[in-house]
């Protein structure tokens, strides 16, 4: 559980966020959502510890990241997996070496060891025959999938994704949020998304978080945000006509 | 402007005391220091072999034609090569050279990594990413002085064909002219500079290139900045370590 208690920000003059507090359970996929520029990424970089807040505080299962000193902050980092926006895997090696980087650098497994999970986790992401690939030569979807395995090869307790369908198309975008509930589910892992696909939101979010001018506006429930008559939410989430529908069905059922 | 430039000069120094601590696991750094080694040593040996080979040539060529006055002897022509590759080409001028090619490699691929995120990917997982990226670099320059051995060596040879296969001067008048009040100091010298080099060769672009913000324009323009500061860091610590040496 991830418990983040009246975070600020700021960068310069300009205050990003502006007191945020909420509660990421585990087990669950929880979701950040909100308009371009309304603090997502740097509550999710904050969480990563990129960004240092100014106040407030952030506890990783009752253990304050501001408090730990720089080995324990380095330890906990190992418990943390994270999908970046573009995959971020290192160009230079391969697909097997990709997801095998985090055991190689923190245990003192041997290769056939190392190795032996780098399969598991590919067959979980169901990617096989891509171990000997370059990063360049597979599709973004794929490149998503690695990046999955990676996160999840050294058993993370928290998972942080960065719009994880962004530059996917809608089949292999309901694939790739599928597996992040599933494993979500399967290894209980904390998993925090920071989204503006609507897909998602209506697909895999177990708790939302909505996030205007850095603030938290709202939070709920996938079913919850059907039934929401915040202003700010509404127009945000069903911007789209096709959303429009789907929240008219759901209200009639 | 001059609180930025102290700024990055503080940030310089920070970026060391990094470097060194929390160190990579030595079963993933010795594959790194070798990758290195091949990157940066290994692959300028042809460059630098090339371009020492033809200019101790042309310094050969250049002095024999300015040798009109009988009374001066062709000795002369082996000591002013020997003389003038050991103690500037091939320290400081390979150097310069290097800042472009080794210094612009190791811009771009770090920043490229910094760009793909790639090195927010390695402190999220808690990996030092300094130690990671910067440890194997220093390690494998200090291999530099290996390359300003041979590019002394082929600065020197090619001066000796030149001249003697150019029909300049005789082959014992260029080796005598070699042996002559022969400085060994002069070569120790050369190579404290080049250590010294080596060093500011692998960190410098190394900081632009870890600490560049922004997408693929940026990478490039971090390259050019850091040739530029490179250049003149070595040309600046040429003087000084000259001073200090050999005055």
């Amino acid at each position: 559980m991830i418990e983040i208690k009246n975070i600020e920000k700021s960068f310069g003059e300009t205050k990003i966020l502006k007191g945020v507090s909420t509660i990421f359970e585990a087990g669950k996929t929880n979701l950040i959502i909100g308009q371009s520029g309304s603090g997502k990424t740097v509550l999710l970089k904050s969480l990563l510890g990129i960004h240092t807040p100014e106040v407030g505080t952030i506890s990783f299962d009752g253990r304050i990241y501001s408090d730990l000193n720089s080995d324990e902050k380095r330890e906990l980092r190992t418990e943390i997996g994270m999908l970046f926006q573009g995959s971020a895997l290192f160009d230079s090696m391969t697909v097997s070496e990709n997801v095998g980087f985090p055991l190689k650098m923190f245990t003192n497994d041997n290769k056939k060891k190392i190795q032996e999970r780098v399969d598991f986790v590919l067959e979980r992401v169901a990617l096989v025959g891509a171990h000997n690939k370059l990063p360049s030569e597979i599709s973004g979807g794929m490149q998503k999938r690695v990046a999955i395995a990676r996160a999840i090869v050294n058993n993370p307790k928290y998972l942080f994704c960065d719009e994880p369908n962004s530059g996917l198309d809608p089949n292999t975008a309901t694939l790739i949020d599928n597996l992040i509930r599933e494993i979500t589910e399967e290894y209980n892992i904390t998993t925090v998304i920071n989204t503006h696909d609507m897909n998602s939101v209506m697909e895999i979010g177990e708790k939302i978080v909505f996030l205007k001018n850095g603030l938290k506006e709202w939070e709920g429930t996938k079913e919850e945000i059907f039934r929401t008559d915040n202003e700010a939410v509404v127009d945000f989430v069903y911007s789209s006509n096709l959303f429009k529908k789907v929240r008219e069905a759901y209200l009639k059922e | 402007m001059l609180l930025r430039y102290l700024s990055q000069i503080g940030k310089y120094f920070l970026m060391w005391k990094e470097i060194f601590s929390k160190q990579t696991k030595w079963s993933v750094m010795r594959g790194l220091i070798f990758k290195e080694i091949d990157d940066l040593i290994i692959d300028s040996l042809g460059i630098v072999a090339f371009i020492s080979f033809f200019v101790g040539g042309v310094v050969s060529i250049q002095t024999a034609l300015n040798l009109n006055n009988p009374l001066i002897p062709k000795t002369l022509i082996g000591y002013a090569t020997r003389e003038s590759v050991i103690l500037e080409f091939a320290p400081t001028f390979i150097s310069v050279i290097m800042a472009g090619k080794m210094g612009s490699f190791i811009t771009s691929s770090i920043g490229s990594m910094r760009v793909t995120e790639q090195i927010d990917a390695l402190e999220v997982m808690g990996v030092n990413s300094l130690n990671y990226l910067v440890f194997p670099k220093l390690i494998a320059v200090l291999l530099y002085p290996f390359v300003i051995g041979i590019s002394m060596f082929l600065g020197v040879f090619g001066g000796y064909i030149a001249a003697v296969y150019g029909g300049f001067g005789a082959s014992s008048d260029f080796i005598d002219g070699l042996q002559i009040n022969f400085e060994p100091f002069h070569v120790t010298y050369a190579f404290i500079k080049t250590f010294i080099f080596g060093i500011l060769l692998a960190s410098i672009p190394a900081f632009h290139g870890y600490y560049m913000k922004g997408g693929a324009l940026e990478v490039g323009k971090a390259s050019t900045v850091a040739f530029v500061w490179t250049s003149v860091l070595i040309i600046l610590v040429n003087y000084i370590l000259t001073q200090l040496l050999l005055t």
